[in-house]
């Protein structure tokens, strides 16, 4: 496999499991809105995470950001696979300031929190993957003959 | 073709995205029917349920709990805090609607009641949510339930018999019948003069709102 088509491989990779993560995130929105992160007898039963003053910015659920977020690195990795040449500039960018802010959300589940929610770790765990995709795609390399 | 193609794929994804959330939230949204007169807690019968503050108050705040529930164990500390607030315009009603989820909260809801039988539900009540996360992961739930019946001066013989007895499993059952014939799947679940309370209103700020208009509304008809 050459490089481009690696990188066009990891992109798409990267697409795939931005949409899991959408998927996720989706759905832990549509239970903050409906309140049920707020009661208890609902799926997920991740009252003490999702109904902690954490789970929110605001009035906007960190869930919908995350929703948010992952559309976002699906359309430029969805992008960058096509070939776009500033998608991936864009896509480091955005899975960076993800990571970050997972890095302190398990903060939170960890230590203030002192509980985990499996939806909230799921989500941990695509971007981890996605942010290691990204980190195993291969510079680009300047034709030769161009 | 091929230039067009991410942007198909990006607007076909948001698509798919957005519709299967709306439709997920219009499946989930609770539905939650109005309490008949005849089931609200105006209603005198043998299964009369728990009443706190005035009787006569014009205002009832009706709440379906489970006692192994965090988010019910944050509404009492709340639902305390209203009645000192509305004073003798409030009286807050309980039903135990205990979660399959939940393997103490029937127990729960059975030692609340054999404590109701010597005339201290409330106490019972505000002992169990006070140590929730004590009896909730204990192995011998039981004899803290006794343990704590014995702090309230209960008369121990007859509260250990009153757990067993039919007459509490009857009260917990038909409190729970009652929350399944409104549609009630998730707890708490909150009635203000019989209408249940949206998504929106289940915070501090829209149960106050939910009690000033039940006011307003009872003072000017």
């Amino acid at each position: 496999m050459t490089a481009s088509r690696f990188r066009t491989f990891l992109f798409t990779a990267v697409a795939l499991v931005a949409v899991a993560g959408l998927a996720d995130a989706t759905y832990l929105t549509v239970q903050a809105l409906t309140g049920e992160t707020l009661t208890c007898g609902g799926s997920p039963d991740c009252f003490r995470v999702l109904g902690s003053s954490y789970a929110k910015l605001g009035k906007i659920p960190v869930a919908m950001l995350g929703a948010l977020a992952y559309f976002t690195v699906f359309t430029f990795a969805t992008f960058a696979a096509f070939g776009y040449r500033r998608a991936p500039k864009f896509l480091v960018l955005v899975v960076a300031a993800m990571f970050l802010m997972t890095l302190w959300l398990l903060y939170v589940q960890a230590f203030l929190l002192h509980a985990f929610c499996r939806y909230c770790l799921f989500s941990a765990a695509i971007t981890f993957l996605i942010a290691g995709l990204l980190i195993a795609v291969p510079p680009l390399q300047r034709r030769a003959d161009g | 073709m091929k230039r067009y193609l991410p942007f198909v794929i990006v607007i076909a994804v948001a698509l798919a995205a957005f519709g299967s959330g709306t439709m997920l939230y219009h499946a989930k949204r609770p539905q939650v029917k109005n309490m008949s007169d005849s089931q609200s807690a105006s209603a005198t019968s043998e299964t009369s349920p728990h009443v706190r503050g005035n009787p006569a108050a014009p205002v009832t705040l009706e709440e379906f709990g489970d006692f192994q529930c965090p988010p019910c164990g944050q509404f009492a500390a709340f639902a305390e805090e209203l009645l000192k607030e509305y004073d003798s315009r409030l009286r807050v009603v309980f039903r135990n609607f205990p979660l399959p989820g939940h393997e103490h909260a029937r127990e729960a809801a059975l030692a609340a009641e054999a404590a109701g039988f010597q005339g201290k539900f409330w106490e019972m009540y505000d002992t169990l949510y006070k140590e929730q996360s004590t009896w909730s992961k204990a192995p011998n739930t039981r004899e803290l339930f006794e343990s704590y019946a014995g702090t309230l001066g209960l008369n121990m013989d007859e509260f250990k018999k009153d757990m067993d007895s039919d007459k509490a499993k009857e009260r917990v059952d038909s409190d729970h019948a009652l929350g399944e014939s409104l549609g009630i799947k998730v707890t708490p679940t909150l009635f203000i003069n019989k209408r249940p309370l949206e998504t929106a209103e289940k915070n501090p700020e829209g149960v106050r709102a939910a009690i000033n208009a039940a006011l307003n509304g009872k003072s000017q008809s």
